[in-house]
């Protein structure tokens, strides 16, 4: 019996394989690529002297490669990186302090590190690094994640990582990211239901007495968000009221609305975009969404989100099938990564929330963006090949 | 064992795993919401506001009609003039462009900035500016200023007919006279370049250019013949001048069919300027309200826009209708003791001892009150007030120009034996000089109520598409047989009459004189007026010429009418030549 059943897991492992994952994601990747292209070619056409393609190909390559990665994760056990969780979690801390002495700027913040002639952001390092590491980490607790101790700990381990995220590459969205990774982990791996509604209900309050703060102040003659909130206070405002920040911070955020409003239900088709000649700045980062929305219109922006959907439920079926705890948690670590950053995108993106640079997976350009999510892909591929049919 | 512990771990977190995943549904359905709220509802909003952001719209103004006199002399032309625009995305040099703006185009740089700094497609900073200036700017090279021609309207004539043509408006709109009045056929349409740019104000080529070519409008040809508006505006200058008098206004038109050969209202004013004041206003102090009441009353054409009392001019009405109704006919004898009781009022005579015996022909070249009075009595309350309205002096004369006054009449019931005696010799009542001009054309062109009118017919520039006016024509406002009988009773009035001083060895010309006090009586303020025709027997022309407060002499008779002779000593042997009205072929 036990003999049985270890022979039919063998095969399993040997040759199961999710190709509705790897569709999903195969189509969202060649998607973006057309999408790359499209917002990108008349802008690379000025930038490059004539060279339409420049992000067009750099992407391309940087998806091939992250696919041939993915493959190769994939083929590896996952319980393989179990042992590398603490490295990862070091490297991550060391990648992001490296960036105050040698990081290059673009945009007003350092976020980028050249590493032998590539770019890297770290960030996209760190968010996995923390899936990996939570999930071991998770695993060695046990039951201690019931009590409190081991509740506040899973909280606090990636506090230090967001801090330095914020702080030192001024990247607010990634630390919203990687905290938001690890308490939707917690939240997995733990029985309790009130502590997280408690959290959530504080972590709202918090964002709207922000900004309440925020408003009062300028209403009461500090006049431009600038001097009160900063950088993020004006953005605040702006998010409120754009069309009274036309000029300033709330000029992205009106031309993303220009290009979603002005597609209408059908959109006006695929190429013929106006908002990406030059007047959303950079269209292929994270305002692409919008430029599918004036490309594609409603229809296509919906067929999008059904396909992250697709790929948030295949994800779901993955982690609650996947053979053990470990295998579970990095792919429910995966998903709240995804899913988190897509919802964070089309809701910046619509004005829905205050403007946070974030961009869409595997959708906008962004090579370390397009490789780290794909060996994520691989991992979650990887504890697919675990299930067994059985289980099913 | 170990299973066992894993698999209780493993239901709560599949519980929590599908829960995240409705959470993450759940936000996905209210992105979609947005979604929908934004590409559906707000959709017409942004689509609009992406439209204004990435066409730039360049209207090419179609040139305005012309509008040309009966010679073909142009009296109001089209001038190259430039708008001044600017480029957001394009300018380099803000505030150069901004100092050279406000410099050149003598604006104030806040007004300037605003303008250049606002994030827009094109903005135009100030149209109808001078082709030299536009030259100007242009040279100085400027990223982002976008000089454009169009056109401006220019008066050959500056101030010739100033308030008959009227003048435009910035958008080349017109503001008076035939300008508005014509404003349809003038105007034209304005085309359209649309081009989509993209951020930098860069053209995009693939998106192509849309061109609306625009429709030049029609040149308007008129009645009002140059040669003859610029005699009568000379005489009117001069007596307004040797006269001291407050305005002089002239009509000359052609009874047979109403077309206004001049219309003459001096001081006329310059219609290239239109909105600066006489000198001595422009020195005063004005604030805008009196300024712009001031303007009002410059532009105002006196020959229909004002009312007045005719005076005996009027009698012509009173015979017209007495004569048709058969109360009188030209052999009847009155006597004139130099005044008339009526009810228990006196009337004067203008010549205190009176006519004496007279018939009705002498009564009317005396330009008898107590006769008229006698005679407008005769017809009584009810037949003068049908003959009013029969004669078309209750309505507007529908002349082709704006804001043509009305009579000012007693109401039938209100008119008692007193004031249909003064009505009777033309006053207590007041009508327009256009009125009494037409009035008294339908009196000697055989009983025709004519419209007056200058508008001919319009054409394009090259004279193709000709398109002709027609005008109502009211037959038989009086009979044949009476409009004979007027033309001799006035043609007596300038042979041996009244109005001798309009008399032309050679020719014949029938007339009527006026003077009259203006209210409130006793302010020795009077208006004298005579209207003449010739020739006499058959009318080809009729002028009327109104002083209005003249110094020292004020009797129609001794002023009015030696203009009318000079401007018809000179326009007669003209109008043979011109044989306008050749109704003979």
């Amino acid at each position: 019996m036990a003999e049985r059943g270890l022979s039919r897991k063998k095969n399993n492992i040997a040759n199961y394989m999710d190709y509705t994952l790897l569709f999903i994601v195969i189509f969202l990747l060649g998607f973006g690529l057309v999408m790359v292209y499209s917002t990108s070619s008349y802008s690379a056409n000025l930038q490059f002297d004539g060279d339409a393609a420049w992000y067009f190909r750099k992407q391309l390559w940087a998806t091939a490669l992250g696919i041939v990665v993915m493959m190769v994760v994939a083929n590896i056990p996952y319980h393989f990186w179990e042992q590398f969780a603490v490295l990862g979690y070091i490297v991550s801390v060391v990648l992001i302090l490296l960036i105050i002495p040698f990081g290059t700027e673009s945009h007003g913040a350092k976020r980028w590190l050249n590493i032998a002639g590539i770019s890297v952001q770290p960030a996209e390092i760190a968010k996995l690094g923390m899936i990996l590491f939570l999930a071991s980490m998770i695993c060695t607790m046990g039951n201690r994640i019931r009590q409190k101790k081991g509740f506040f700990t899973v909280l606090i381990v990636p506090v230090p990582i967001a801090i330095m995220l914020w702080r030192i590459t001024s990247n607010l969205s990634s630390a919203i990211i990687v905290m938001g990774i690890a308490v939707l982990m917690l939240f997995v791996s733990c029985p309790d239901y009130k502590r997280f509604v408690i959290l959530g209900v504080v972590t709202l309050a918090a964002a709207a007495l922000i900004v309440l703060v925020i408003v009062k102040m300028a209403e009461s003659g500090a006049g431009d968000g600038e001097s009160v909130g900063g950088f993020r206070g004006a953005r605040i405002l702006a998010w409120l009221d754009p069309e009274a920040y036309a000029v300033g911070k709330g000029f992205q955020t009106l031309q993303g609305l220009y290009a979603i409003g002005s597609g209408g239900i059908l959109g006006k088709g695929l190429g013929n975009s106006k908002q990406k000649l030059g007047f959303i700045p950079e269209a292929q980062n994270d305002m692409i969404f919008s430029i599918i929305c004036e490309e594609l219109g409603l229809f296509g922006a919906i067929a999008i989100i059904l396909m992250f959907i697709m790929l948030i439920w295949r994800f779901m079926i993955i982690a609650n099938n996947a053979p053990d705890l470990f295998g579970a948690l990095l792919v429910v670590g995966v998903l709240g990564h995804i899913a988190i950053q897509v919802i964070l995108n089309i809701a910046v993106v619509t004005n829905t929330i205050p403007n946070t640079g974030i961009s869409l997976p595997f959708i906008s350009y962004g090579g370390t963006s397009v490789l780290f999510l794909l060996i994520e892909i691989g991992l979650v591929l990887s504890v697919a090949k675990g299930i067994r049919l059985k289980d099913l | 064992m170990m299973r066992e512990t894993e698999h209780s771990h493993k239901t709560f977190h599949r519980k929590k795993t599908v829960t995240v995943f409705f959470l993450c549904m759940l936000l996905f359905t209210g992105l979609i919401g947005r979604l929908v709220y934004l590409m559906v509802f707000q959709s017409a909003y942004y689509m609009e506001k992406a439209r204004e952001l990435h066409e730039r719209e360049r209207s090419i103004k179609a040139a305005r009609g012309r509008i040309l006199d009966a010679n073909g002399e142009i009296l109001a032309d089209n001038r190259t003039v430039c708008t001044i625009s600017v480029i957001h995305n394009q300018i380099e040099d803000a505030e150069q462009v901004i100092a050279v703006l406000a410099k050149e185009l003598d604006l104030s740089e806040d007004y300037v900035r605003k303008r250049v700094e606002k994030y827009s497609a094109i903005e135009k900073i100030k149209s109808n500016v001078d082709k030299s200036v536009g030259d100007t700017i242009r040279s100085y090279e400027l990223a982002g200023v976008k000089v454009d021609e169009d056109y401006k309207r220019y008066y050959p004539y500056d101030s010739l007919a100033s308030k008959v043509l009227g003048f435009t408006g910035g958008d080349n709109q017109g503001i008076i006279g035939l300008e508005v009045i014509y404003e349809e056929y003038l105007q034209g349409e304005a085309g359209m370049i649309l081009t989509v740019t993209d951020a930098k104000g860069v053209e995009v080529p693939e998106a192509g250019e849309e061109r609306i070519e625009p429709v030049n409008g029609k040149d308007l040809y008129i009645s009002l013949d140059i040669n003859i508006q610029s005699y009568a505006t000379q005489l009117a200058m001069q007596t307004l001048e040797t006269k001291q008098a407050q305005s002089v206004s002239i009509i000359v038109m052609n009874p047979q069919n109403g077309e206004i050969k001049a219309m003459v209202n001096v001081p006329e004013f310059d219609l290239n300027h239109p909105y600066t004041l006489p000198e001595e206003l422009e020195e005063a102090d004005l604030d805008a309200d009196k300024r712009q009441e001031l303007l009002n009353a410059m532009w105002r054409n006196g020959c229909i826009n004002d009312t007045y009392e005719p005076g005996s001019t009027f009698k012509t009405v009173t015979a017209a209708a007495a004569l048709e109704e058969g109360v009188v006919t030209v052999n009847d004898n009155f006597n004139c003791p130099g005044y008339v009781m009526v009810e228990d009022r006196r009337i004067r005579c203008h010549k205190i001892a009176g006519h004496g015996a007279e018939n009705f022909v002498q009564a009317t070249m005396n330009s008898c009150n107590p006769v008229f009075v006698t005679v407008g009595l005769r017809l009584g309350v009810d037949n003068y007030y049908k003959y009013f309205q029969q004669f078309g002096l209750l309505d507007k004369t529908g002349i082709d120009l704006p804001g043509e006054a009305g009579t000012i009449m007693h109401k039938k019931e209100n008119i008692g034996l007193v004031e249909l005696a003064t009505i009777s010799f033309g006053q207590s009542f007041q009508i327009t000089p256009i009125q009494l001009a037409v009035t008294v054309s339908s009196f000697i062109n055989g009983g025709k109520r004519v419209t007056p009118h200058f508008g001919i017919r319009v054409a394009d520039s090259d004279g193709s598409d000709s398109q002709s006016f027609t005008y109502s024509v009211r037959e038989n406002v009086i009979s044949a047989e009476t409009s004979e009988t007027m033309k001799y009773l006035l043609e007596q009035v300038v042979e041996n009459g009244g109005g001798k001083n309009a008399y032309i060895e050679g020719y014949r010309i029938g007339g009527k004189t006026a003077t009259s006090q203006t209210l409130p009586r006793g302010s020795g303020k009077y208006i004298a007026s005579f209207i003449g025709f010739a020739p006499a027997d058959d009318p080809e022309i009729l002028a009327l010429c109104i002083i209005n407060h003249p110094q020292g002499t004020y009797y129609g008779g001794q002023i009015a009418a030696p203009v009318v002779k000079q401007l018809f000593e000179n326009i007669l042997p003209y109008l043979e030549k011109m044989d306008y009205n050749n109704r003979s072929t």
